[in-house]
């Protein structure tokens, strides 16, 4: 075959198939890298996660020996013993977000909507948000626990004001690891809630205001719906990482009543090699977010919005 | 028109439209001054036009008698009330956007509801389902904006707005967005409407075809004043200044100085380049010095050949016909005179096509009693239309 004859026919080929297929192709090209970078960073550990879950030791074995097996009972024992942590956990992170939502919308509505039109302003302040992203997370945990320490002016000062009883304390109580999560995942709820109110017409708030809506009701019935898909993705991204932190727990809190379930995973992981406990309990917490999530998803409408 | 809606044509009919009444209202926004020592009456139950070029401090108006902007002097008040100071939300007046600002996250129903559930009003839902009939979208009702074309939209803002008998209707260039055709409908839908409902309606608008048709008096703005108000024929047949010749329709306008008074007759002998032209006194803004003498271009015709004016007209030229452009129903020729300028005249193709070709010698006639006089110390071409601002 000449090779004029050869090349025509892989042009007529090209020609001939179909272009939805080809673009399908294409689209396998351009997801390839993510995929890949997906199964082996997701879909394996996950894997790797579930099989550790329920494993039971090596019998004789040292301690950390392990042998795969399907042992569910180890999901009883590990709820059974730690399912205080977990409880706590999310209700931890629930007040997290909650506090985070009353700080970070107000942050975010004068940001986008109050310094409207002064790029200057609004890049400031967003700056100002993000910034702590600049010094590491943990340095600022430990950060907080210095502000928060007993001798510190903030306990001194709340001492001083009988704001607290003399005897009181902040470090390592409820109160510390809540404020520690709501600082450290507060630009989490600013940044989409800023970019839903930006996104906002200034002139339906103008609309309100001439169909007799004073600006609290305007506010009610125009700006806090419309922005709800900022709302409902800020608690997400807070309600989420909060719920599995340990940073907070551990560098804020005691060890008794402000245990958190990352912190016992932490704990069974590296400490106890208790592999099979603290992957069922990473299985047990994955889940119950996914479910809490999807169910409030699901109630708060948000897919119907815009 | 369905029967249902005349519900409201009767309540709101019974309630009446209110008088607005501006007085020496000023707005700056620092040292620009949008809107200069405005006087206005409105009388109730009239549709009113704002008429003027973007800037001219129409919208600024509107948006202080709708409370979003709140004048730096001067006072508003409606049906004798004074309303200076109170805040939107607290006027009875209702606006149609330009943009619509339709609540996107509500549907066409649950929008035109908003203002009867803010004002607490009973039998919300009857009077939703009357609103949309009124603008036939009944059908509509549960759909989201997002979902409708922009006509609809515009109908669903008007919907929204009259459904709460607003005493004043404040219309913001609410057809600016749509096409010719549906402009032109809409605009007969809304004097429709008007009619029915017997609302005071104030519409913005720098369409002065549109201001035209719809209102019964329009007041020309410039600047942040008004230059001239009446009603449309007025305007048209009777500027007061060369902006209100150039920007409501077109003028031909020529400068010149009066000589003479020919008081028996009550015209004024102008003195144009040479030539004499008349104006009646009573139709000129000023009876001595320099005048700029205007015609409509409708009103004047082509003399060409041996053929003369009739009696009672003035006589420009000759010179050149330098633009023929046939219309359909009529046809615009472009005559240079040298030393006065370009004039148009538009002509009714009463025989079919054009009668004059480009290149001919004519001569300009129209009758005297159509000649108007204006301030000459006005720039002759104040107001005309400029091409940029066309698109």
């Amino acid at each position: 075959m000449s090779i004029t004859a050869a090349l025509g026919d892989s042009v007529a080929g090209v020609a001939a198939e179909p272009p939805r297929r080809r673009a399908r192709r294409a689209h396998l090209v351009l997801l390839g890298p993510g995929l890949i970078y997906l199964v082996l960073f997701f879909v394996v550990p996950v894997g790797a996660l579930l099989a550790t879950s329920l494993y039971v030791p090596v019998p004789g074995g040292d301690v950390g020996e392990y042998q795969p097996a399907f042992h569910w009972q180890n999901y009883v024992d590990a709820l059974a013993q730690f399912w205080p942590a977990l409880l706590r956990s999310f209700w931890f992170a629930f007040l997290a977000t909650v506090a985070a939502l009353v700080i970070g919308y107000p942050m975010a509505y004068v940001i986008a909507v109050r310094a409207r039109g002064r790029k200057l302003l609004q890049g400031l302040l967003l700056v100002l948000v993000v910034a702590p992203f600049f010094t590491s997370f943990i340095l600022r945990t430990i950060a907080w626990k210095q502000i928060l320490a007993d001798d510190a002016f903030v306990v001194t000062a709340m001492h001083f004001l009988h704001l607290l009883p003399a005897d009181a304390r902040l470090t390592a109580t409820p109160f510390a690891v809540v404020s520690g999560l709501t600082y450290n995942f507060l630009p989490f709820m600013v940044l989409p809630i800023f970019a839903a109110l930006e996104r906002l017409d200034p002139r339906l708030l103008e609309a309100g205001a001439d169909l007799y809506a004073s600006p609290v009701t305007t506010f009610r019935t125009v700006t806090w719906p419309l922005s709800m898909p900022g709302v409902v993705a800020g608690t997400l991204l807070v309600f989420i990482p909060a719920a599995g932190d340990y940073v907070n727990a551990s560098l804020l809190g005691n060890n008794t009543n402000t245990t958190m379930i990352g912190q016992v995973i932490d704990a069974r992981f590296f400490k106890v090699l208790d592999y099979p406990t603290a992957a069922s309990l990473s299985v047990v917490l994955m889940v119950a977010i996914l479910v809490l999530v999807g169910a409030y998803v699901r109630r708060s409408g948000t897919e119907d919005l815009l | 028109m369905t029967s249902t809606s005349s519900a409201v044509t009767a309540d709101a009919t019974g309630a009446g439209g209110a008088a607005l009444e501006l007085e020496g209202v000023t707005k700056a926004f620092g040292q620009f001054v949008a809107v200069d020592d405005l006087t206005l009456t409105v009388p109730s139950g009239s549709f009113f036009a704002l008429l003027g070029p973007s800037g001219c401090g129409k919208t600024t108006t509107l948006r202080m008698v709708a409370g979003l902007e709140q004048p730096t002097a001067g006072t508003i008040a409606l049906g004798g009330r004074d309303v200076t100071g109170t805040r939107a939300h607290q006027r009875p007046v209702n606006t149609v956007f330009q943009s619509y600002a339709l609540f996107p996250h509500l549907t066409v129903g649950e929008n035109v509801a908003f203002g009867l559930k803010r004002s607490k009003a009973k039998d919300v839902a009857a009077r939703v389902v009357d609103g949309l009939d009124l603008v036939e979208l009944g059908h509509l009702a549960d759909r989201k904006p997002a979902q409708l074309s922009g006509g609809q939209q515009q109908r669903v803002a008007l919907a929204r707005a009259l459904v709460n008998r607003p005493a004043l209707l404040l219309l913001d260039e609410p057809l600016g967005a749509l096409d010719l055709k549906l402009r032109r409908q809409m605009q007969l839908e809304l004097k429709r409407i008007q009619t029915e409902v017997g609302l005071t309606f104030v519409h913005v608008t720098h369409d002065q075809e549109e201001a035209m048709t719809m209102a019964d008096t329009v007041a020309v703005m410039n600047h942040g004043r008004i230059e001239q108000l009446g009603s449309p024929a007025e305007l048209y047949e009777l500027p007061r200044t060369a902006f209100v010749a150039n920007f409501l329709g077109q003028s031909n306008l020529v400068a010149g100085t009066v000589t003479e008074r020919l008081t028996k007759r009550g015209l004024l002998g102008v003195d144009v380049r040479g030539t004499r032209v008349l104006v009646p006194a009573a139709r000129a803004v000023r009876t001595d010095g320099a005048v700029l003498v205007g015609a409509r271009p409708e009103k004047m015709r082509l003399l060409v050949g041996d053929q003369t004016p009739g009696r009672g007209e003035n006589v420009l030229g000759p010179g050149t016909v330098t633009d023929v452009s046939f219309l359909g129903v009529s046809t615009q020729y472009q005559v240079e005179i040298p030393g006065l300028g370009t004039f148009g005249v538009f002509a009714q193709n009463l025989v079919g096509g054009a009668t004059v070709t480009v290149g001919t010698s004519a001569r300009l006639a129209w009758a005297v009693d159509f000649t108007f006089g204006l301030d000459g110390a006005q720039a002759r071409d104040d107001g005309a239309v400029d091409l940029d601002d066309e698109l």
